[in-house]
């Protein structure tokens, strides 16, 4: 019986620190362990003791590619304890900074990072030795998320610009007015960019997931919304605790999290998509029919079209937003400590990223929990890389481990957020 | 002649830092022109053997491994240049400076015993020579670029040692602890974020670090004025440059 073993030390494309370890005996896989490095930071330690206010400021340093994820979370979570409601041109700022975000953060994925593997590069800057357009486009995209991040948050990485109860301060409508042709090249440029991503050649596998995002009424839920499944899932976010466990494992420094009923589960763009297709707008669900997606998508390796359908819908929805804004009167509401647990859900672009606070009458913090969307899905990577690597398990050692990185790449896992992540390593024994 | 090799080293962050290289959208293409970019796991899965004529080096050190790895790197690197508040300072995460690293380790993880941590997050320069220091959380993208360009065509560069004071002068703020009453760092803070805060009409809360020399003992009486109790001055110095000499002195002061 012939052993083999495939390791990836370091896992590069992603964010942050981690490393994949297959276990092979003849044609079976034996183990596969997505190992996570990437230090601890000890963040739910050291908001103990911190002011009500700052979680927006602090947890924002969990990562530097989706701050505004981290600051939509937890300055709801304590809008939630102290009893207040951010409605009207203010919460609609939030999902304009929100939709900058994932403009910036999608574009990032789908060509500095993903495309790079269907197109045989070693990365984006190769890539641009052969094909310049492209890259000049990515580029150009990626930098409208980061000005609408910017105009709204002060800078692209950790704005400083987003509070609890709101903002510091409000645009004027003049002030978003040159977002709008901006948005509109961007809007073209993600349609090109279905088209671009619809033509590369995508293994055939598709999983039976549970996906898990949110969902909402009247909107594609990015900041607020139920928390649902295709599998039976329905429940406000503060039940989230009751439905979901985090559980240690020894081959990471992310803690593993799980359905307490039915185990691994799927978030970020496809779970979105799947759930919420109908939310889209129509331009948004007609490019991802002419990509040739259904309503639901079960390729994981897919994941770069749906990408770039959510990047279409995010200049649709900000030019939306930019149409209809009217200045609120005040960039904030007043926010006053009250005693509790409060509870905050949103869409950062790689998923559902959960915060729960205690805080005392004073505003002091007690107790936080953060789950982000990698520590999600690191069970489900795990299992696709088995799963692939089991029906591909009779390519050579280089191709199965380049297909093994892609595999992980597809679910843009960010090791900084789950750490709070991966190296490749197979070993055929 | 060939390209001089950049490398691009992680330690404990959040990406943040060398994301600014990548958010560079009109200058990264010119910076490829001129740099190999030889190692650079976030951008690249081909990694070109050191030595490297420049590394930029993120994060700080807070396991046994790491502490390994950056004398690894250090070897490796004719100029290291330290760039973000993790590496020039220990980030946010050197909160565990103050405290049981021990107790952190039982409160986030169910199995303390899995994890491998130092007592300590520390930056950079306590662990190797460090050629040039670039201040920030995150840093000033530009800061960055005029670091590369500086190095490249052998001259000094620019980065202002000034408080953030000077940037809301220079950039016409008015402010906002004399107007509004509201608390602000500004006054012991080096300049590089271009004093974006205030211009929002917040009060910095010291992303840079301390200035040369900073009166944080004068400012802190300021702020008592303003009405900020003990612990709020506690909090206040103890952010994401908490563990830089100057912030760590003026938070140990207000500590009961």
């Amino acid at each position: 019986m012939r052993n083999r073993t495939i390791k990836v030390e370091a896992l590069a494309r992603v964010e942050g620190e981690g490393g994949l370890y297959v276990k092979m005996r003849g044609d079976t896989v034996v183990d596969v362990k997505l190992r996570i490095y990437e230090p601890p930071r000890f963040f739910e330690a050291f908001l103990r003791g911190r002011d009500f206010r700052e979680p927006p400021d602090i947890t924002a340093r969990i990562c530097g590619i989706c701050p505004i994820a981290y600051q939509m979370s937890s300055a709801q979570a304590m809008e939630r304890v102290c009893g207040v409601k951010v409605e009207g041109p203010v919460r609609a700022l939030r999902r304009l900074i929100y939709c900058g975000e994932w403009i910036e953060s999608h574009a990032l994925h789908v060509y500095l990072l993903h495309a790079p593997d269907f197109l045989g590069y070693e990365s984006a800057i190769h890539l641009a030795q052969d094909h310049p357009d492209i890259v000049k486009r990515a580029l150009e995209l990626k930098k409208i998320g980061n000005e609408l991040m910017i105009l709204l948050g002060g800078r692209e990485i950790h704005p400083i610009n987003v509070r609890v109860g709101g903002f510091y301060s409000v645009p004027t409508r003049k002030d978003l007015e040159p977002f709008v042709e901006k948005l509109k090249w961007a809007r073209e440029a993600s349609l090109e960019t279905v088209r671009l991503v619809a033509t590369f050649p995508f293994p055939d596998f598709e999983q039976d997931y549970e996906f898990v995002a949110l969902r909402h009424p009247d909107e594609y839920a990015i900041t607020e919304g139920r928390l649902v499944s295709n599998k039976g899932l329905d429940i406000d976010i503060s039940e989230y605790d009751e439905h979901f466990i985090e559980e240690h494992v020894q081959h990471a420094n992310a803690l593993h999290s799980r359905l307490k009923e039915r185990g691994a589960y799927f978030v970020g763009p496809l779970a979105r998509y799947s759930l919420n297709f109908d939310k889209l707008s129509p331009l948004a669900q007609q490019a991802a029919r002419e990509a040739g997606l259904g309503p639901v998508c079960r390729n994981p390796f897919q994941s770069i079209i749906v990408r770039s359908v959510e990047t279409v819908y995010a200049c649709d929805e900000a030019l939306r937003i930019i149409e209809k804004y009217e200045m609120p009167d005040k960039p904030a509401l007043e926010v006053r400590p009250r005693a509790g647990t409060g509870f905050g859900c949103t869409e950062a672009p790689r998923g559902i990223l959960y915060h729960r606070y205690t805080i005392d009458i004073d505003g002091i913090i007690l107790d936080a929990k953060i789950v982000p969307p990698t520590s999600q899905n690191q069970k489900t990577i795990e299992d696709d890389v088995d799963h692939f690597v089991r029906e591909n398990i009779t390519l050579p050692d280089d191709k199965l481990t380049w297909l093994c990185e892609q595999a992980i790449r597809n679910y843009d896992p960010c090791i900084s957020c789950a750490t709070h992540f991966l190296r490749l390593h197979i070993e055929r024994e | 002649m060939a390209k001089p090799k950049l490398g691009v080293w992680k330690f404990a962050s959040c990406d943040g830092c060398q994301l600014s290289l990548l958010d560079c959208e009109d200058e990264l293409l010119a910076v490829v022109g001129e740099v190999e970019i030889a190692y650079f796991l976030e951008a690249s899965r081909a990694v070109v053997k050191g030595p490297y004529d420049v590394s930029v080096v993120e994060g700080s050190i807070t396991t046994p491994h790491d502490a390994e790895r950056i004398r690894q790197a250090r070897k490796a690197s004719k100029f290291l240049v330290a760039i973000g508040a993790c590496a020039t300072a220990g980030g946010i995460q050197a909160l565990r400076n103050f405290k049981d690293v021990k107790e952190f380790t039982r409160i986030v993880y169910a199995r303390p015993e899995y994890i491998s941590t130092l007592e300590q997050s520390t930056p950079i320069s306590d662990h190797v020579p460090v050629d040039l220091e670039l201040r920030g959380c995150p840093i000033n993208k530009y800061q960055l670029l005029e670091a590369l360009n500086a190095l490249l065509n052998g001259r000094k560069p620019n980065v202002p040692p000034y408080s953030v004071c000077i940037e809301c002068k220079r950039r016409g703020t008015v402010c906002v602890m004399v107007a509004d009453g509201t608390p602000c760092l500004g006054p012991v803070t080096q300049a590089g974020c271009g004093a974006i805060c205030p211009a929002y009409r917040r009060g910095c809360y010291g992303c840079f670090g301390p200035m040369d020399t900073p009166n944080t003992a004068s400012l802190s009486a300021w702020w008592s004025k303003l009405g900020v109790s003990e612990e709020g001055l506690v909090r206040a110095f103890r952010g994401f440059n908490a563990y830089a000499e100057a912030f760590r002195k003026e938070s140990v002061a207000h500590e009961k």
